[in-house]
Protein backbone atom coordinates (compact mmCIF):
# COMPACT_ATOMS: atom_id res chain seq x y z
CA UNK A 1 0.00 0.00 0.00
CA UNK A 2 1.51 3.27 -1.12
CA UNK A 3 0.16 6.74 -1.66
CA UNK A 4 0.12 7.96 -5.24
CA UNK A 5 0.48 11.61 -4.33
CA UNK A 6 3.30 12.56 -2.03
CA UNK A 7 5.22 15.53 -0.79
CA UNK A 8 8.85 16.09 -1.59
CA UNK A 9 11.42 17.23 0.89
CA UNK A 10 14.98 16.16 1.57
CA UNK A 11 14.89 16.79 5.31
CA UNK A 12 11.34 17.17 6.59
CA UNK A 13 10.45 13.45 6.84
CA UNK A 14 13.56 12.79 8.92
CA UNK A 15 12.66 15.65 11.22
CA UNK A 16 9.13 14.27 11.63
CA UNK A 17 10.43 10.81 12.40
CA UNK A 18 13.13 12.03 14.73
CA UNK A 19 11.19 11.96 18.04
CA UNK A 20 9.83 8.46 17.55
CA UNK A 21 13.09 7.03 16.26
CA UNK A 22 15.07 8.72 19.03
CA UNK A 23 12.83 7.29 21.76
CA UNK A 24 12.87 3.88 20.09
CA UNK A 25 16.65 3.87 19.73
CA UNK A 26 17.44 5.11 23.23
CA UNK A 27 14.84 3.24 25.23
CA UNK A 28 14.38 0.17 23.09
CA UNK A 29 17.32 -0.74 20.90
CA UNK A 30 19.99 0.39 23.31
CA UNK A 31 18.54 -1.62 26.25
CA UNK A 32 17.91 -4.60 23.97
CA UNK A 33 21.53 -4.48 22.83
CA UNK A 34 22.71 -4.12 26.43
CA UNK A 35 20.66 -7.12 27.47
CA UNK A 36 22.17 -9.14 24.65
CA UNK A 37 25.68 -7.99 25.53
CA UNK A 38 25.51 -8.54 29.26
CA UNK A 39 23.93 -11.95 28.79
CA UNK A 40 27.40 -13.07 27.65
CA UNK A 41 29.15 -11.80 30.78
CA UNK A 42 29.22 -12.56 34.46
CA UNK A 43 29.38 -9.39 36.51
CA UNK A 44 30.18 -9.06 40.18
CA UNK A 45 27.49 -7.50 42.34
CA UNK A 46 29.11 -4.07 42.43
CA UNK A 47 29.72 -3.82 38.70
CA UNK A 48 33.49 -3.40 39.06
CA UNK A 49 34.52 -6.27 36.86
CA UNK A 50 33.01 -8.69 34.45
CA UNK A 51 34.14 -11.76 32.61
CA UNK A 52 33.21 -12.98 29.20
CA UNK A 53 31.55 -16.34 29.60
CA UNK A 54 29.94 -16.92 26.22
CA UNK A 55 26.74 -18.86 26.46
CA UNK A 56 27.28 -19.96 30.02
CA UNK A 57 24.44 -17.82 31.40
CA UNK A 58 22.03 -19.48 28.99
CA UNK A 59 23.37 -22.94 29.67
CA UNK A 60 22.99 -22.41 33.38
CA UNK A 61 19.42 -21.20 32.95
CA UNK A 62 18.41 -24.35 31.17
CA UNK A 63 20.15 -26.46 33.78
CA UNK A 64 18.40 -24.56 36.54
CA UNK A 65 15.37 -26.50 37.71
CA UNK A 66 13.74 -23.32 39.00
CA UNK A 67 13.88 -21.74 35.57
CA UNK A 68 12.44 -24.80 33.87
CA UNK A 69 9.68 -24.80 36.46
CA UNK A 70 9.02 -21.13 35.70
CA UNK A 71 8.60 -22.05 32.06
CA UNK A 72 6.04 -24.64 33.00
CA UNK A 73 4.27 -22.28 35.42
CA UNK A 74 4.12 -19.58 32.74
CA UNK A 75 2.66 -22.01 30.24
CA UNK A 76 0.04 -23.32 32.67
CA UNK A 77 -0.76 -19.78 33.77
CA UNK A 78 -0.98 -18.37 30.24
CA UNK A 79 -3.06 -21.18 28.78
CA UNK A 80 -5.44 -21.23 31.75
CA UNK A 81 -5.95 -17.46 31.68
CA UNK A 82 -6.57 -17.54 27.93
CA UNK A 83 -8.93 -20.54 28.09
CA UNK A 84 -10.90 -19.19 31.03
CA UNK A 85 -11.31 -15.63 29.86
CA UNK A 86 -11.93 -16.57 26.21
CA UNK A 87 -14.65 -19.08 27.03
CA UNK A 88 -16.44 -16.83 29.50
CA UNK A 89 -16.20 -13.92 27.06
CA UNK A 90 -17.50 -16.00 24.14
CA UNK A 91 -20.54 -17.17 26.08
CA UNK A 92 -21.30 -13.63 27.19
CA UNK A 93 -20.78 -12.19 23.70
CA UNK A 94 -23.11 -14.76 22.14
CA UNK A 95 -25.71 -13.92 24.78
CA UNK A 96 -25.27 -10.16 24.39
CA UNK A 97 -25.55 -10.49 20.63
CA UNK A 98 -28.91 -12.17 21.07
CA UNK A 99 -30.71 -9.75 23.40
CA UNK A 100 -32.78 -6.94 22.01
CA UNK A 101 -33.67 -5.19 25.23
CA UNK A 102 -31.14 -3.54 27.49
CA UNK A 103 -28.29 -4.48 25.15
CA UNK A 104 -26.39 -1.26 25.88
CA UNK A 105 -26.85 -1.62 29.61
CA UNK A 106 -25.43 -5.15 29.52
CA UNK A 107 -22.53 -4.02 27.40
CA UNK A 108 -21.67 -1.18 29.76
CA UNK A 109 -21.80 -3.52 32.75
CA UNK A 110 -19.53 -6.00 30.99
CA UNK A 111 -16.80 -3.79 29.58
CA UNK A 112 -15.67 -1.62 32.49
CA UNK A 113 -13.20 -4.15 34.01
CA UNK A 114 -11.00 -3.45 30.99
CA UNK A 115 -10.01 -0.21 32.74
CA UNK A 116 -8.99 -1.91 35.99
CA UNK A 117 -5.22 -2.25 36.34
CA UNK A 118 -3.99 -5.87 36.63
CA UNK A 119 -2.35 -4.92 39.93
CA UNK A 120 -5.70 -3.79 41.35
CA UNK A 121 -7.49 -6.88 40.04
CA UNK A 122 -4.87 -8.93 41.84
CA UNK A 123 -5.16 -7.03 45.10
CA UNK A 124 -8.95 -7.32 45.17
CA UNK A 125 -8.97 -11.07 44.50
CA UNK A 126 -6.18 -11.42 47.04
CA UNK A 127 -8.54 -9.83 49.54
CA UNK A 128 -11.53 -11.98 48.50
CA UNK A 129 -9.49 -15.14 48.90
CA UNK A 130 -7.59 -14.18 52.02
CA UNK A 131 -7.69 -17.38 54.12
CA UNK A 132 -8.70 -15.65 57.35
CA UNK A 133 -10.92 -12.83 56.05
CA UNK A 134 -11.80 -13.35 52.41
CA UNK A 135 -15.42 -13.99 51.64
CA UNK A 136 -14.68 -16.49 48.87
CA UNK A 137 -12.30 -18.41 51.13
CA UNK A 138 -15.07 -18.40 53.76
CA UNK A 139 -17.63 -19.81 51.33
CA UNK A 140 -15.16 -22.45 50.22
CA UNK A 141 -14.66 -23.42 53.83
CA UNK A 142 -18.44 -23.75 54.26
CA UNK A 143 -18.39 -26.16 51.36
CA UNK A 144 -15.69 -28.11 53.14
CA UNK A 145 -12.78 -26.91 51.04
CA UNK A 146 -9.78 -25.59 52.90
CA UNK A 147 -8.32 -22.57 51.14
CA UNK A 148 -4.93 -21.15 52.01
CA UNK A 149 -2.86 -19.70 49.19
CA UNK A 150 -0.12 -18.71 51.61
CA UNK A 151 1.00 -22.30 51.92
CA UNK A 152 -0.62 -24.07 48.99
CA UNK A 153 1.16 -23.28 45.72
CA UNK A 154 -1.55 -24.68 43.44
CA UNK A 155 -4.17 -22.53 45.13
CA UNK A 156 -1.96 -19.46 44.81
CA UNK A 157 -1.56 -20.16 41.10
CA UNK A 158 -5.31 -20.67 40.74
CA UNK A 159 -5.94 -17.35 42.48
CA UNK A 160 -3.72 -15.34 40.13
CA UNK A 161 -5.23 -17.18 37.14
CA UNK A 162 -8.75 -16.19 38.20
CA UNK A 163 -7.72 -12.58 38.87
CA UNK A 164 -5.89 -12.25 35.54
CA UNK A 165 -8.75 -13.87 33.61
CA UNK A 166 -11.37 -11.74 35.37
CA UNK A 167 -9.71 -8.57 34.14
CA UNK A 168 -9.35 -9.86 30.57
CA UNK A 169 -12.96 -10.99 30.00
CA UNK A 170 -14.13 -7.51 28.95
CA UNK A 171 -11.49 -7.17 26.30
CA UNK A 172 -12.29 -10.54 24.75
CA UNK A 173 -16.01 -9.86 25.04
CA UNK A 174 -15.73 -6.69 22.95
CA UNK A 175 -13.78 -8.40 20.19
CA UNK A 176 -16.07 -11.43 20.11
CA UNK A 177 -19.10 -9.14 19.99
CA UNK A 178 -17.59 -7.19 17.07
CA UNK A 179 -16.84 -10.51 15.36
CA UNK A 180 -20.38 -11.80 15.90
CA UNK A 181 -21.92 -8.62 14.55
CA UNK A 182 -19.99 -8.93 11.32
CA UNK A 183 -21.46 -12.37 10.56
CA UNK A 184 -24.10 -11.97 7.85
CA UNK A 185 -27.61 -12.47 9.21
CA UNK A 186 -28.73 -14.11 5.97
CA UNK A 187 -26.54 -17.17 6.60
CA UNK A 188 -28.08 -17.78 9.98
CA UNK A 189 -31.57 -17.22 8.61
CA UNK A 190 -30.96 -19.65 5.76
CA UNK A 191 -29.80 -22.26 8.26
CA UNK A 192 -32.86 -21.61 10.42
CA UNK A 193 -35.13 -22.15 7.42
CA UNK A 194 -33.35 -25.47 6.89
CA UNK A 195 -34.38 -26.28 10.45
CA UNK A 196 -30.97 -25.99 12.10
CA UNK A 197 -31.43 -25.24 15.78
CA UNK A 198 -29.51 -22.57 17.71
CA UNK A 199 -26.82 -25.04 18.83
CA UNK A 200 -26.32 -26.41 15.37
CA UNK A 201 -26.17 -22.88 13.91
CA UNK A 202 -23.57 -21.87 16.48
CA UNK A 203 -21.24 -24.80 15.90
CA UNK A 204 -21.50 -24.99 12.12
CA UNK A 205 -21.74 -21.31 11.20
CA UNK A 206 -20.94 -18.86 13.96
CA UNK A 207 -18.00 -20.60 15.57
CA UNK A 208 -16.08 -21.33 12.35
CA UNK A 209 -16.64 -17.76 11.17
CA UNK A 210 -15.21 -16.49 14.43
CA UNK A 211 -11.92 -18.36 13.91
CA UNK A 212 -9.88 -15.28 12.89
CA UNK A 213 -11.09 -13.38 15.95
CA UNK A 214 -10.38 -16.35 18.21
CA UNK A 215 -6.83 -16.79 16.90
CA UNK A 216 -6.13 -13.11 17.22
CA UNK A 217 -7.47 -13.07 20.78
CA UNK A 218 -5.55 -16.21 21.70
CA UNK A 219 -2.25 -14.54 20.85
CA UNK A 220 -3.20 -11.28 22.55
CA UNK A 221 -4.30 -13.15 25.68
CA UNK A 222 -1.11 -15.17 25.80
CA UNK A 223 0.96 -12.01 25.45
CA UNK A 224 -1.11 -10.43 28.20
CA UNK A 225 -0.75 -13.41 30.53
CA UNK A 226 2.94 -13.94 29.83
CA UNK A 227 4.14 -10.38 30.13
CA UNK A 228 1.57 -7.90 31.40
CA UNK A 229 0.56 -9.73 34.55
CA UNK A 230 3.84 -8.95 36.26
CA UNK A 231 2.13 -6.32 38.41
CA UNK A 232 -0.64 -8.71 39.41
CA UNK A 233 1.87 -11.19 40.77
CA UNK A 234 4.21 -8.64 42.27
CA UNK A 235 1.41 -6.91 44.18
CA UNK A 236 0.02 -10.16 45.61
CA UNK A 237 1.92 -13.45 45.90
CA UNK A 238 5.36 -12.08 44.94
CA UNK A 239 6.08 -15.30 43.15
CA UNK A 240 5.40 -17.50 46.14
CA UNK A 241 4.73 -19.67 47.95
CA UNK A 242 7.84 -21.68 47.06
CA UNK A 243 8.15 -20.13 43.61
CA UNK A 244 4.78 -21.55 42.57
CA UNK A 245 3.55 -18.33 40.93
CA UNK A 246 6.90 -17.13 39.67
CA UNK A 247 6.23 -16.67 35.96
CA UNK A 248 9.10 -15.85 33.61
CA UNK A 249 8.62 -12.10 33.53
CA UNK A 250 8.56 -12.03 37.32
CA UNK A 251 11.75 -14.05 37.38
CA UNK A 252 13.56 -11.55 35.14
CA UNK A 253 12.80 -8.86 37.67
CA UNK A 254 13.59 -10.99 40.67
CA UNK A 255 16.91 -12.25 39.32
CA UNK A 256 17.98 -8.76 38.32
CA UNK A 257 16.74 -6.47 41.06
CA UNK A 258 16.47 -8.77 44.05
CA UNK A 259 19.10 -11.38 43.26
CA UNK A 260 21.42 -8.85 41.54
CA UNK A 261 22.49 -11.44 38.99
CA UNK A 262 22.68 -9.19 35.91
CA UNK A 263 24.05 -11.73 33.48
CA UNK A 264 21.31 -14.23 34.17
CA UNK A 265 18.58 -11.60 34.18
CA UNK A 266 19.85 -10.28 30.84
CA UNK A 267 19.84 -13.78 29.36
CA UNK A 268 16.25 -14.22 30.54
CA UNK A 269 15.33 -10.87 28.97
CA UNK A 270 16.79 -11.98 25.66
CA UNK A 271 14.81 -15.23 25.75
CA UNK A 272 11.60 -13.32 26.50
CA UNK A 273 12.24 -10.77 23.77
CA UNK A 274 12.68 -13.58 21.26
CA UNK A 275 9.39 -15.06 22.45
CA UNK A 276 7.56 -11.75 22.02
CA UNK A 277 8.95 -11.13 18.55
CA UNK A 278 8.00 -14.66 17.47
CA UNK A 279 4.47 -14.16 18.78
CA UNK A 280 4.18 -10.80 17.00
CA UNK A 281 5.11 -12.36 13.68
CA UNK A 282 2.87 -15.35 14.25
CA UNK A 283 -0.02 -12.99 14.90
CA UNK A 284 0.65 -10.89 11.81
CA UNK A 285 0.72 -13.93 9.58
CA UNK A 286 -2.71 -14.86 10.86
CA UNK A 287 -4.15 -11.39 10.63
CA UNK A 288 -2.85 -11.07 7.09
CA UNK A 289 -4.17 -14.37 5.86
CA UNK A 290 -7.47 -14.00 7.71
CA UNK A 291 -8.21 -17.64 8.44
CA UNK A 292 -11.55 -18.15 6.77
CA UNK A 293 -13.85 -20.86 5.59
CA UNK B 1 -32.34 -12.80 16.60
CA UNK B 2 -33.36 -15.27 13.94
CA UNK B 3 -36.45 -16.72 15.56
CA UNK B 4 -38.47 -16.28 18.71
CA UNK B 5 -37.62 -18.78 21.41
CA UNK B 6 -38.82 -17.58 24.79
CA UNK B 7 -36.92 -20.20 26.78
CA UNK B 8 -33.66 -19.39 25.04
CA UNK B 9 -34.22 -15.69 25.68
CA UNK B 10 -34.65 -16.47 29.33
CA UNK B 11 -31.38 -18.45 29.39
CA UNK B 12 -29.67 -15.58 27.58
CA UNK B 13 -30.67 -13.08 30.21
CA UNK B 14 -29.72 -15.39 33.05
CA UNK B 15 -26.29 -15.93 31.44
CA UNK B 16 -25.74 -12.20 31.10
CA UNK B 17 -26.82 -11.50 34.65
CA UNK B 18 -24.50 -14.20 36.00
CA UNK B 19 -21.69 -12.73 33.90
CA UNK B 20 -22.33 -9.23 35.16
CA UNK B 21 -22.43 -10.63 38.68
CA UNK B 22 -19.08 -12.36 38.24
CA UNK B 23 -17.48 -9.18 36.95
CA UNK B 24 -19.06 -6.82 39.48
CA UNK B 25 -18.85 -8.94 42.62
CA UNK B 26 -15.15 -8.35 43.44
CA UNK B 27 -15.50 -4.60 43.07
CA UNK B 28 -18.72 -4.66 45.09
CA UNK B 29 -16.88 -6.39 47.91
CA UNK B 30 -14.06 -3.86 47.68
CA UNK B 31 -16.55 -1.02 47.86
CA UNK B 32 -18.31 -2.58 50.85
CA UNK B 33 -15.03 -3.26 52.64
CA UNK B 34 -13.97 0.34 52.15
CA UNK B 35 -17.07 1.53 54.00
CA UNK B 36 -16.29 -0.29 57.26
CA UNK B 37 -13.98 0.33 60.16
CA UNK B 38 -11.21 -2.07 61.18
CA UNK B 39 -13.42 -4.02 63.64
CA UNK B 40 -15.87 -5.23 61.02
CA UNK B 41 -12.98 -6.53 58.92
CA UNK B 42 -11.19 -8.28 61.75
CA UNK B 43 -13.12 -11.53 61.72
CA UNK B 44 -14.75 -13.77 59.14
CA UNK B 45 -17.32 -13.60 57.59
CA UNK B 46 -16.98 -9.99 56.59
CA UNK B 47 -20.15 -7.95 55.95
CA UNK B 48 -21.76 -7.96 52.51
CA UNK B 49 -23.49 -4.63 52.99
CA UNK B 50 -22.17 -1.11 53.53
CA UNK B 51 -21.02 0.23 56.88
CA UNK B 52 -21.12 3.82 58.06
CA UNK B 53 -17.41 4.66 57.76
CA UNK B 54 -17.39 5.44 54.07
CA UNK B 55 -16.85 9.21 54.15
CA UNK B 56 -14.48 8.93 57.06
CA UNK B 57 -12.32 6.34 55.27
CA UNK B 58 -12.24 8.14 51.97
CA UNK B 59 -11.42 11.52 53.43
CA UNK B 60 -8.67 9.87 55.52
CA UNK B 61 -7.26 8.36 52.36
CA UNK B 62 -7.56 11.34 50.06
CA UNK B 63 -6.21 13.97 52.40
CA UNK B 64 -4.68 12.18 55.37
CA UNK B 65 -1.98 9.87 54.15
CA UNK B 66 -0.93 6.37 55.03
CA UNK B 67 2.09 5.52 57.16
CA UNK B 68 2.97 2.54 54.90
CA UNK B 69 3.59 4.89 51.99
CA UNK B 70 5.41 7.55 53.95
CA UNK B 71 2.29 9.48 54.89
CA UNK B 72 1.59 10.57 51.32
CA UNK B 73 -2.14 11.13 50.79
CA UNK B 74 -3.78 9.01 48.11
CA UNK B 75 -5.08 12.24 46.57
CA UNK B 76 -1.49 13.24 45.91
CA UNK B 77 -0.74 9.86 44.35
CA UNK B 78 -3.76 10.18 42.10
CA UNK B 79 -2.49 13.54 40.94
CA UNK B 80 0.88 11.93 40.15
CA UNK B 81 -0.93 9.20 38.22
CA UNK B 82 -2.85 11.82 36.30
CA UNK B 83 0.31 13.65 35.25
CA UNK B 84 1.98 10.42 34.24
CA UNK B 85 -1.06 9.21 32.27
CA UNK B 86 -1.50 12.54 30.48
CA UNK B 87 2.22 12.80 29.74
CA UNK B 88 2.37 9.33 28.23
CA UNK B 89 -0.85 9.83 26.27
CA UNK B 90 -0.06 13.22 24.80
CA UNK B 91 3.57 12.26 24.17
CA UNK B 92 2.67 9.03 22.39
CA UNK B 93 0.02 10.64 20.23
CA UNK B 94 2.20 13.57 19.12
CA UNK B 95 5.26 11.46 18.46
CA UNK B 96 3.39 8.82 16.52
CA UNK B 97 1.16 11.06 14.41
CA UNK B 98 4.27 12.86 13.12
CA UNK B 99 6.01 9.57 12.39
CA UNK B 100 2.97 8.20 10.58
CA UNK B 101 2.69 11.39 8.52
CA UNK B 102 6.32 11.05 7.44
CA UNK B 103 5.97 7.38 6.54
CA UNK B 104 2.75 7.75 4.56
CA UNK B 105 3.23 11.06 2.77
CA UNK B 106 6.93 11.07 1.89
CA UNK B 107 9.33 8.87 -0.05
CA UNK B 108 12.84 8.95 1.28
CA UNK B 109 15.86 6.67 1.70
CA UNK B 110 15.59 4.16 4.59
CA UNK B 111 11.85 4.71 4.86
CA UNK B 112 11.15 0.98 5.19
CA UNK B 113 14.02 0.53 7.62
CA UNK B 114 12.48 3.12 9.94
CA UNK B 115 9.12 1.46 9.50
CA UNK B 116 10.48 -1.91 10.60
CA UNK B 117 12.38 -0.35 13.48
CA UNK B 118 9.10 0.94 14.83
CA UNK B 119 7.29 -2.28 13.97
CA UNK B 120 9.45 -4.55 16.14
CA UNK B 121 8.59 -2.54 19.25
CA UNK B 122 4.90 -3.30 18.68
CA UNK B 123 4.31 -5.87 21.36
CA UNK B 124 7.40 -5.55 23.52
CA UNK B 125 6.36 -4.45 27.00
CA UNK B 126 8.86 -2.69 29.24
CA UNK B 127 8.65 -5.55 31.77
CA UNK B 128 10.52 -7.87 29.43
CA UNK B 129 13.61 -5.67 29.13
CA UNK B 130 13.30 -4.02 32.48
CA UNK B 131 16.83 -4.17 33.83
CA UNK B 132 18.71 -2.74 30.82
CA UNK B 133 16.06 -0.04 30.32
CA UNK B 134 16.44 0.94 33.94
CA UNK B 135 20.20 1.01 33.39
CA UNK B 136 19.88 3.33 30.40
CA UNK B 137 17.61 5.71 32.29
CA UNK B 138 20.05 5.72 35.21
CA UNK B 139 22.93 6.50 32.85
CA UNK B 140 20.98 9.43 31.46
CA UNK B 141 20.43 10.72 35.00
CA UNK B 142 16.67 10.49 34.65
CA UNK B 143 15.90 8.42 37.74
CA UNK B 144 13.31 9.95 40.06
CA UNK B 145 12.28 12.53 37.48
CA UNK B 146 9.02 12.98 35.66
CA UNK B 147 10.78 12.77 32.27
CA UNK B 148 12.31 9.44 33.27
CA UNK B 149 8.86 8.21 34.15
CA UNK B 150 7.20 9.29 30.93
CA UNK B 151 9.58 9.39 27.97
CA UNK B 152 10.70 5.71 27.94
CA UNK B 153 7.05 4.61 27.81
CA UNK B 154 6.46 6.67 24.67
CA UNK B 155 8.32 4.07 22.62
CA UNK B 156 5.48 2.04 21.21
CA UNK B 157 4.25 1.35 17.75
CA UNK B 158 0.51 0.87 18.24
CA UNK B 159 -0.44 4.52 17.79
CA UNK B 160 1.83 4.95 14.77
CA UNK B 161 0.13 2.00 13.11
CA UNK B 162 -3.34 3.27 13.80
CA UNK B 163 -2.53 6.66 12.27
CA UNK B 164 -0.78 5.05 9.31
CA UNK B 165 -3.83 2.87 8.69
CA UNK B 166 -6.11 5.88 8.88
CA UNK B 167 -3.98 8.09 6.63
CA UNK B 168 -4.02 5.38 3.97
CA UNK B 169 -7.81 5.74 3.74
CA UNK B 170 -7.72 9.51 3.15
CA UNK B 171 -8.36 10.18 -0.56
CA UNK B 172 -5.38 11.38 -2.58
CA UNK B 173 -7.56 14.12 -4.10
CA UNK B 174 -7.31 16.02 -0.83
CA UNK B 175 -3.54 16.20 -1.14
CA UNK B 176 -3.79 17.18 -4.78
CA UNK B 177 -6.27 19.93 -4.01
CA UNK B 178 -4.10 21.20 -1.17
CA UNK B 179 -1.04 21.25 -3.40
CA UNK B 180 -2.83 23.07 -6.19
CA UNK B 181 -3.82 25.67 -3.63
CA UNK B 182 -0.15 26.01 -2.77
CA UNK B 183 -0.18 24.29 0.62
CA UNK B 184 3.09 22.77 1.76
CA UNK B 185 3.30 19.53 3.75
CA UNK B 186 3.10 21.19 7.17
CA UNK B 187 0.15 23.32 6.15
CA UNK B 188 -1.59 20.20 4.83
CA UNK B 189 -0.84 18.35 8.07
CA UNK B 190 -2.12 21.14 10.29
CA UNK B 191 -5.19 22.25 8.31
CA UNK B 192 -6.43 18.99 6.80
CA UNK B 193 -4.87 15.88 8.30
CA UNK B 194 -5.12 16.88 11.94
CA UNK B 195 -8.81 17.94 11.85
CA UNK B 196 -9.66 14.74 9.95
CA UNK B 197 -7.91 12.65 12.60
CA UNK B 198 -9.91 14.10 15.47
CA UNK B 199 -12.00 11.00 16.12
CA UNK B 200 -9.00 8.72 15.90
CA UNK B 201 -7.04 10.91 18.28
CA UNK B 202 -9.89 10.90 20.77
CA UNK B 203 -10.31 7.12 20.57
CA UNK B 204 -6.60 6.58 20.97
CA UNK B 205 -6.53 9.03 23.85
CA UNK B 206 -8.85 6.79 25.87
CA UNK B 207 -6.84 3.62 25.27
CA UNK B 208 -3.51 5.30 26.01
CA UNK B 209 -4.82 7.12 29.05
CA UNK B 210 -5.82 3.78 30.58
CA UNK B 211 -2.47 2.29 29.60
CA UNK B 212 -0.65 5.21 31.22
CA UNK B 213 -2.74 5.34 34.36
CA UNK B 214 -2.30 1.60 34.96
CA UNK B 215 1.51 1.56 34.70
CA UNK B 216 3.03 -0.31 37.60
CA UNK B 217 6.56 -1.65 37.31
CA UNK B 218 8.09 1.41 35.70
CA UNK B 219 6.96 3.93 38.35
CA UNK B 220 7.89 1.35 40.99
CA UNK B 221 11.50 1.44 39.83
CA UNK B 222 11.85 5.05 38.74
CA UNK B 223 10.27 6.85 41.68
CA UNK B 224 12.41 6.79 44.81
CA UNK B 225 10.66 9.64 46.53
CA UNK B 226 7.33 8.71 48.14
CA UNK B 227 5.76 12.01 47.13
CA UNK B 228 6.21 10.86 43.50
CA UNK B 229 4.34 7.57 43.95
CA UNK B 230 1.49 6.78 41.61
CA UNK B 231 -1.62 5.23 43.03
CA UNK B 232 -1.59 1.89 41.16
CA UNK B 233 1.93 1.09 42.39
CA UNK B 234 1.49 2.76 45.78
CA UNK B 235 -1.18 0.26 46.79
CA UNK B 236 1.42 -2.48 46.69
CA UNK B 237 3.24 -0.87 49.62
CA UNK B 238 0.07 -1.10 51.67
CA UNK B 239 -0.55 -4.77 50.82
CA UNK B 240 2.97 -6.05 51.37
CA UNK B 241 3.72 -3.91 54.37
CA UNK B 242 6.12 -6.34 55.98
CA UNK B 243 5.47 -7.07 59.63
CA UNK B 244 2.18 -5.23 59.95
CA UNK B 245 -1.12 -6.78 58.96
CA UNK B 246 -2.62 -5.14 55.88
CA UNK B 247 -5.27 -2.50 56.67
CA UNK B 248 -7.92 -3.83 54.34
CA UNK B 249 -10.51 -1.09 54.53
CA UNK B 250 -7.92 1.48 53.47
CA UNK B 251 -6.43 -0.81 50.83
CA UNK B 252 -9.81 -1.47 49.27
CA UNK B 253 -10.62 2.25 49.41
CA UNK B 254 -7.39 2.98 47.58
CA UNK B 255 -8.18 0.30 45.01
CA UNK B 256 -11.58 1.89 44.37
CA UNK B 257 -10.06 5.37 44.08
CA UNK B 258 -7.38 4.06 41.73
CA UNK B 259 -9.90 2.49 39.36
CA UNK B 260 -12.45 5.29 39.27
CA UNK B 261 -10.76 7.61 36.72
CA UNK B 262 -10.07 4.99 34.02
CA UNK B 263 -13.49 3.36 34.50
CA UNK B 264 -15.18 6.75 34.19
CA UNK B 265 -13.33 7.40 30.96
CA UNK B 266 -14.38 4.02 29.52
CA UNK B 267 -18.02 4.27 30.54
CA UNK B 268 -18.48 7.94 29.62
CA UNK B 269 -16.89 7.57 26.20
CA UNK B 270 -17.97 4.05 25.45
CA UNK B 271 -18.46 4.44 21.70
CA UNK B 272 -15.07 6.04 21.16
CA UNK B 273 -13.46 3.52 23.46
CA UNK B 274 -14.81 0.54 21.54
CA UNK B 275 -13.73 2.12 18.26
CA UNK B 276 -10.27 2.87 19.60
CA UNK B 277 -9.79 -0.59 21.02
CA UNK B 278 -11.00 -2.59 18.06
CA UNK B 279 -9.11 -0.46 15.54
CA UNK B 280 -5.86 0.00 17.36
CA UNK B 281 -5.43 -3.72 17.80
CA UNK B 282 -6.34 -4.90 14.34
Amino acid sequence: MQKRVIFRSAWLPYLLLLPQIAVTLIFFFWPAYQALESSFFIEDAFGFSRDWVGLQNYAELFRDEGYIRSFRTTLVFGLSVAALSLSVALVLAVAANRVLHAATAYRTLLIWPYAVAPALAGVIWYFLMNPSLGIVAYWLKLMGYDWNHYVNGDQALLMVIVAAAWKQVSYNFLFFLAGLQSIPKSMLEAAAIDRAGPMRRFWSITFPLLTPTTFFLLVVNLVYAFFETFSLIHATTEGGPYDSTSILVFRVYNTGFVGQDYGSSAAQSVILMIMVVLMTFFQFRFVERKVNY
Amino acid sequence: MVENRPFLSFVTHVTLIVGVGFLCFPVWMALVASSHGPEALSHSPIPLWFGDQMWQNYSDLLFGGMPQVGGVPVGRMMLNSLWMALGITIGKISVSILAAFAIVYFRFPFRMMFFWMIFVTLMLPVEVRILPTFDVVAKLGMLNTRQGLIIPLMASATATFLFRQFFMTIPDELVEAARIDGAGPLRFFWDILLPLSRTNIAALFIILFIFGWNQYLWPLLITADESQYTVVMGIQRMVNSGEQLPVWHYIMGTAILAMIPPILVVVAMQKLFVKGLVESEK
